[in-house]
């Protein structure tokens, strides 16, 4: 029972929406659907948040190795929650509505939060990327068997081909043979061998959903579902 | 006494004649001002009707107006067509016709309202908001210079929606999925049957357990990254599959496991998971909920809390599947940089290099989606692998045929056979109108 009546509705949900692509009169299950996952989605936040302090407290408790850091999501989650739910800071729209005001008002303490706490650390951790992918670069392109000094060699061509320099350098190379220089071999690479490459993975990958989904409907694998008894 | 007074009138009299002509200057001055205060407005009255009531343009009304009920709807829409005016013509200096205005009303006339203001040149509309089964009346006006609208093209007959029971834009597509649905279910009713099948062997499965065995020796955890989706998500579903196999493998070796994720329901449906792995391998009380734990939905916040884990802890192994985006090459250098065995498999294409570049082992593609069969070697779920190969010839068969037809149209541009094949199979079959 554990595992069916889950199984059960992730089919009929799973049918509803095969079936709305096909009928145009299911259009609106298929939206009370989305309704429904949207509401359990809702509901299980508030089993996040809870299972986000029940963790963090007991790190705390227990004074386990880094609990410094679980005091200092506590709060920013509190702090966070508090200014949000009771609008601190917010100008109420209407005055004979003291809460009429949007909660992320120009000038409350919640957009205060969000503009100077959260998107500088946000922005910050995005920033890493630039160093990731340098270091990443430097790893793949090392020209250790066949396959690496291909990938090496495109990857130089690409890079040459959009920028000025890769221009610049084939310049003299006449326009009857334009395909020959470095930005017409990397139209070339990117165009035909990378879109080719892409499409045949992305073919996989539509067939691997669709096959994945069907093994759901079917209930083959349950994996997901956990075991029928507790 | 006569005299008297006379005499006295007759000696006023100079005084009256100063008075009665200071009088009438004063008149005229005032009419004078008055005259010249009043000219611009006199003016403006006397130019008032030419500007504000100007000789009214008569515009050609649109023509031909036809409605019919949209194709492959749900009822609720209803297609208008039209002749445009014969004033509405582009080249015709000023525009005389600025629009059109679409009208409609129920069948017994009531409820007109204006539902669409459309551009000059305008010959088409579909209302998509109408009610299932309602007829309705339609009109539509050309509109000229200050709102100026000719007679209405009307609807003879009302027109009424209907629902239609099979969208034919998407036969096509209905046919390729049953064939690779009935592939795959013919394909596992197979393999179920008995008869052996072949899978290849996939590298990055088959080093689950090597990585799995190494953080058992080095008394390290292992993290398992679910990806970034919910569970609506059939990469997340697959995702969470791989974890129940990598759990079961973990429970047999004593292995510890850390899935942070950063959906609520995720962490439910892999909390399900891994206890049922336990459960499975005879660990149940190995089993810790609290190693399965929701962080943040927030991308960056949750790279944040994964990679600080990374460098404080030091799993030995790490395992990314599912949804990923720029945070996959962050989570794998990270891993790299602390000399953890990776292992990746993303549905998101434009990953793969950075998994591929960063990680050991990467799951290119469909092999995220087989890895539940292949790590479960239960003969129903092989079988649907093989079905996913019935799927690819098939695909391959299209991208031929479209090959041959495109080298073809390319080689005799004039054969309008080949041109009429090569659109029906990328329009009607693989095109906008087949998805």
């Amino acid at each position: 029972m554990k595992t069916t009546i889950p199984w059960l509705l992730a089919c009929i949900t799973g049918c509803v929406m095969i079936g709305a692509t096909f009928v145009p009169a299911l259009a609106e299950w298929k939206n009370e659907a989305g309704s429904w996952f949207e509401l359990l989605a809702a509901l299980a936040f508030v089993l996040g948040g809870a299972n986000l302090c029940a963790q963090h407290l007991k790190k705390i408790s227990s004074r386990k190795a880094g609990w410094g850091y679980s005091a200092v999501t506590l709060v920013s989650f509190l702090v966070t929650l508090f200014v949000g739910l009771f609008k601190v800071g917010v100008i109420a729209d209407d005055p004979t509505h003291p809460w009429s005001g949007h909660h992320q008002a120009e000038g409350s303490a919640l957009w205060w939060l969000f503009e100077f706490a959260y998107q500088p650390l946000i922005g910050a951790m995005f920033a890493l990327l630039a160093f990731y992918v340098a270091s990443a670069a430097f790893r793949a392109f090392r020209a250790k068997n066949t396959e690496a000094t291909l990938l090496l060699a495109a990857a130089f061509i690409v890079l040459l081909g959009r920028t000025y320099a890769g221009t610049w350098l084939t310049s003299a190379v006449p326009d009857d043979y334009s395909a020959l220089t470095f930005p017409g071999l990397t139209a070339i690479i990117l165009g035909v061998f990378n879109t080719a490459g892409q499409r045949a993975i992305m073919i996989g990958i539509a067939l691997g959903v669709a096959a994945t989904s069907l093994k759901v409907l079917l209930g083959v694998d349950r994996s997901y579902l956990g075991s029928e008894g507790d | 006494m006569l005299r008297n007074r006379f005499a006295v009138r007759v000696a006023r009299s100079p005084q009256c004649c100063q008075s009665f002509s200071r009088n009438i200057l004063a008149v005229a001055i005032c009419s004078f001002v008055i005259f010249i205060w009043l000219r611009p407005v006199l003016a403006y009255a006397q130019d008032e009707p030419a500007t504000v009531t100007p000789p009214k343009t008569i515009i050609a009304p649109p023509s031909n107006l036809t409605a019919t009920d949209a194709p492959d709807d749900a009822g609720t829409a209803i297609d208008l067509k039209w002749a445009p005016s014969a004033d509405d013509d582009p080249a015709r200096k000023p525009r005389v016709v600025r629009g059109y205005q679409v009208y409609r009303s129920l069948a017994d006339g009531s409820d007109r309202s204006a539902i669409a203001r459309l551009a000059s040149g305008a010959r088409e509309f579909t209302d998509n908001h109408c009610q299932r089964g309602q007829s309705y009346f339609f009109e539509v006006t050309a509109l000229g210079d200050g709102n100026s609208e000719s007679e209405p093209a009307r609807l003879e007959q009302p027109v009424r929606s209907v629902v239609q029971w099979f969208d034919t834009k998407r036969r096509w597509f209905g046919v390729i999925v049953l064939v690779v649905c009935g592939c795959v279910i013919v394909f596992t009713e197979i393999v179920k049957s008995g008869r052996g099948t072949y899978i290849r062997p996939i590298a990055g499965l088959k080093a689950i357990q090597e990585a799995l065995g190494r953080a058992t020796e080095m008394g390290r955890p292992c993290l398992f990254v679910p990806g970034l989706r919910d569970m609506n998500e059939i990469s997340t579903v697959a995702g969470i599959n791989v974890l129940s196999h990598v759990a079961r493998i973990a429970a047999d070796y004593d292995a510890t496991i850390e899935v942070p994720t950063s959906r609520s329901l995720v962490m439910t449906a892999a909390r399900e998971a891994v206890q049922a792995a336990y459960l499975a391998a005879g660990r149940s009380d190995a089993f810790n909920d609290d190693r399965i734990t929701y962080v943040t939905e927030e991308q960056f916040a949750y790279v944040a809390y994964l990679t600080g884990y990374m460098v404080r802890e030091q799993p030995a192994a790490c395992f990314y599947m599912g949804t990923f985006f720029a945070e996959s090459l962050i989570l794998a250098e990270t891993g790299n940089s602390i000399g953890a065995i990776q292992i990746a498999g993303t549905n998101e294409a434009a990953q793969l290099p950075f998994f591929v570049a960063a990680c050991d082992y990467t799951l290119i593609g469909e092999e995220l989606f087989a890895a539940s069969a292949y790590l479960s070697g239960e003969p129903h779920q092989l079988g649907s692998l093989k079905g996913q190969d019935a799927g690819k010839v098939l695909a391959c068969l299209l991208l031929v045929a479209g090959c041959v037809l495109a080298t073809l149209a390319t080689l005799f541009p004039e054969s309008k056979e080949v041109e009429e094949a090569l659109g029906y199979l990328t329009e009607s079959i693989l095109g906008r109108r087949g998805t």
